[in-house]
């Protein structure tokens, strides 16, 4: 990281920090969602930016993550932040199981292939025989969290919706630093070689089936504790929380806020959470045509998604000042 | 002692029924010259036909505001599109309470999304009126002081068809098939309950199918085999429609009861086979606008020059653009009754306090009525027979108001 990157990193965290006591309590909520979308778009583009391979399906984690909170809190009266680390943990198998048969597809067919389990997902929630924890069609209905008893005891007042936002932006964080240090080390590299060249990753000794399954399970676990963070802000879960446009939210929102960049997942989360909200604003006849505007306006404007374009700004503007200081010399 | 407590209670009821004579007292979304009412409708997504609701809603209140508004204040109705998906009810009743800071929610639509904000809406104690869904749990006004349903719930509806049967062929066999979810088992409780102690007896043969399950000819078969002579369909459009015809391909000639989620002519009986459902009795509350019977009701009359004039996009063949002119009706009565006290307890006592209220649109005989411990509105329907050709409404509009 370079020293401008880490000051402008400083800053955003300063500023991600205050915002809960500016903002009201509804807008936290959405910044929260926001948090929250982040995590589960990282966990996307780890896969499919990095690793090239398209998932269709990422809402069915997302889902999974949802319902292990919803019904460890619900059923076994587990706290909430205890049922994060596991949520996680089940999506990170459930990811790698799901990626060794996805070994054999390629492209397309993967993409089919998980496009099926976004479909299923919401029947399979309602299924009578596990209806009794997941509480069929009808869902489960969650407590919201209330701030730690000693951060009262040492003088420090949030309400429920400042201290939910800042448990996932803790959250968040140490996801977008472990995403960083995955991306950036000799599994990063590993990643992209089999996306850039399949063949030539083999030849140079990369296990490609581990590293792609890996790829799936470390993307579905960071998409699973979005799902548990996601149920305990909504304070809700049900089968229709879930349908199969969540999942082609999430990948709309990893290209319009740039494939293969990590702070994509940000920009990306916040088109998915306001835009169908200005769409609305703009059309009660027809939201969805709006959004589609808007979503051809971006991806024309911004080929390389959000993160592409904010980077070309600031390498122009770099090389403007170099240019600048070099007519200055003699 | 009794007597001696009358004008007591009468003074009690007028205290409650008027507080405040001739003060203006206002909550949040009220005040001089208008009143902010919050909704989210699916105008999008895969349930975005119930869109219409919405809009039926809004163009009922523009009418009201060109006739001057209620009480001399103008509706201001804010709706969103919350797309059928519960997150984004949560995230858009938010919006509107804490953000638009509405008096209260009205007509938000759908079991789960009202289910998604119920909690939230009564912690913070704003109303959330007359829900858009078919769930007897609306109906709790002990632990959900702020929530209220509207039209005639699951459990009501098959206690009514109990009551038929109960009325007209006390020995009845019955056999009864039922989607294996919350609606399914919603009617089957209260068609039980209907039928009281007599129901072990009378219900010789009960089947349930999966919403994913391709057809219901299996079930049919067995419940065929019961011997029962009354059959209580309760299913989906597409079930009704398999069972309907199953039931008599088969030679299963019962007295076939399908409840009013399916009633639709065009969507399940004419696939069924319109001579194939000859003899169903079904039920019915809206007047349905395609029915030859009302082409010349002054009421139906009314209500399709409100929609050229203020919903002229609206299908005048679609019965939620009169729910949701008749439910906006209903509203209107609450906020007169409310007068000058526009504050959120008052505007759920006096939804709460609605006396055989009647609206035209709704069949004849059929009346709103409340109380601080009865939270459902419409609680009377009445039958009718398929001839055919169409429905035929027969006997008397059967009630199950306490």
């Amino acid at each position: 990281m370079t020293r401008r990157a880490a000051t402008v990193t400083l800053v955003l965290l300063a500023l991600a920090c205050v915002l809960p006591f500016v903002l009201t309590n509804y807008h936290t909520f959405q910044a929260t969602l926001v948090l929250v979308y982040a995590i589960a778009l990282l966990g996307l583009n780890i896969l499919t930016g990095y690793n090239g391979q398209i998932s269709l399906g990422h809402g069915a984690f997302y889902a999974i993550g949802a319902y292990v909170a919803a019904m460890l809190m619900d059923q076994a009266g587990m706290p909430y932040w205890a049922t994060i680390p596991i949520a996680g943990a089940v999506c990170l198998v459930a990811g790698f199981l799901f990626g060794l048969p996805a070994l054999r597809l390629e492209g397309l067919y993967l993409a089919l292939a998980t496009f099926a389990l976004a479909v299923s997902m919401p029947p399979i929630l309602k299924a009578h025989f596990i209806e009794k924890w997941t509480g069929g069609v009808q869902g489960i209905v969650i407590v919201k969290p209330d701030p730690p008893a000693f951060l009262a005891a040492v003088g420090i007042k949030l309400n429920a919706d400042q201290w939910l936002y800042f448990f996932v932006l803790a959250i968040a964080l140490v996801a977008f630093l472990l995403g960083w240090n995955l991306i950036s080390g000799r599994i990063g590299r590993a990643l992209v070689a089999i996306r850039d060249h399949h063949t030539a990753a083999e030849a140079m000794g990369i296990n490609t089936a581990l590293y792609k399954s890996l790829a799936f399970g470390v993307s579905a676990l960071y998409t699973g504790v979005a799902g548990a963070l996601g149920a305990i802000a909504v304070q809700f879960v049900a089968p229709d929380s879930f349908n199969v446009f969540v999942s082609l939210a999430f990948l709309v929102g990893i290209v319009v806020g740039g494939l293969a960049s990590l702070t994509g997942a940000l920009y990306g989360a916040l088109f998915i959470q306001f835009v169908p909200n200005i769409a609305d604003e703009l059309s009660k006849a027809a939201p969805w045509a709006v959004f589609g505007v808007f979503l051809i306006a971006f991806v024309y404007l911004m080929p390389t998604g959000a993160a592409g374009a904010v980077r070309a700004l600031t390498r122009r503007r770099s090389e403007g000042k170099l240019s600048h200081a070099k007519e200055a010399l003699p | 002692m009794k007597r001696r407590l009358l004008p007591a209670a009468a003074l009690l009821v007028a205290a409650v029924a008027f507080p405040a004579l001739g003060q203006k007292k206002y909550d949040p979304g009220a005040s001089d010259t208008e009143i902010k009412i919050g909704n989210t409708n699916p105008y999008s997504g895969p349930a975005s036909a119930y869109g219409a609701i919405g809009k039926s809603i809004a163009a009922y209140f523009r009418m009201v505001n060109d006739r001057g508004g209620v009480n001399r204040r103008k509706i201001n109705f804010i709706t969103y599109d919350d797309g059928y998906s519960p997150p984004k009810t949560v995230e858009m009743a938010r919006k509107l309470v804490e953000q638009d800071e509405v008096l209260f929610l009205f007509q938000t639509l759908g079991t789960p999304s009202n289910t998604a904000i119920q909690k939230y809406m009564n912690a913070k104690k704003v109303p959330q009126l007359f829900v858009a869904t078919g769930a007897t749990k609306w109906n709790d006004p002990k632990n959900f002081h702020w929530t209220m349903g509207w039209q005639p719930n699951y459990q009501t509806e098959a206690r009514i068809y109990a009551k038929h049967i109960l009325q007209t062929r006390p020995n009845a066999k019955i056999a009864v098939l039922y989607q294996n979810d919350d609606y399914g088992k919603d009617y089957l409780k209260g068609f039980e309950d209907g039928l009281g102690p007599q129901a072990a007896k009378m219900i010789v043969a009960k089947a349930s199918y999966e919403v994913s399950e391709p057809t219901v000819d299996s079930q049919i078969l067995q419940l065929k085999s019961s011997g029962a002579d009354t059959f209580f369909n309760i299913t989906t459009p597409k079930f009704a429609a398999q069972a309907i015809r199953a039931a008599y391909d088969t030679g299963w000639k019962p007295v076939h009861y399908l409840n009013n989620v399916s009633n639709s002519v065009g969507s399940v009986l004419k696939p069924a086979g319109l001579d194939k459902a000859v003899g169903i009795i079904t039920s019915a509350y809206v007047k349905d606008p395609t029915d030859k019977r009302w082409a010349n009701d002054p009421a139906m009359k009314t209500w399709r020059e409100f929609m050229a004039k203020y919903n002229p996009d609206g299908d005048l063949t679609d019965p939620f653009n009169v729910y949701g002119y008749s439910v906006a009706a209903t509203l209107e009565q609450v906020l007169k009754q409310c007068g000058d006290t526009l504050t959120r307890e008052n505007v759920m006592q006096q939804a709460a306090n609605l006396k055989r209220f009647r609206i035209d649109t709704l069949l004849p005989g059929i009346t709103i009525s409340t109380s601080p411990g009865d939270y459902a509105p419409i609680e009377a329907v009445q039958l009718e027979r398929f001839n055919g050709h169409e429905f035929e409404l027969f006997g008397e509009v059967i009630s199950n108001e306490q």
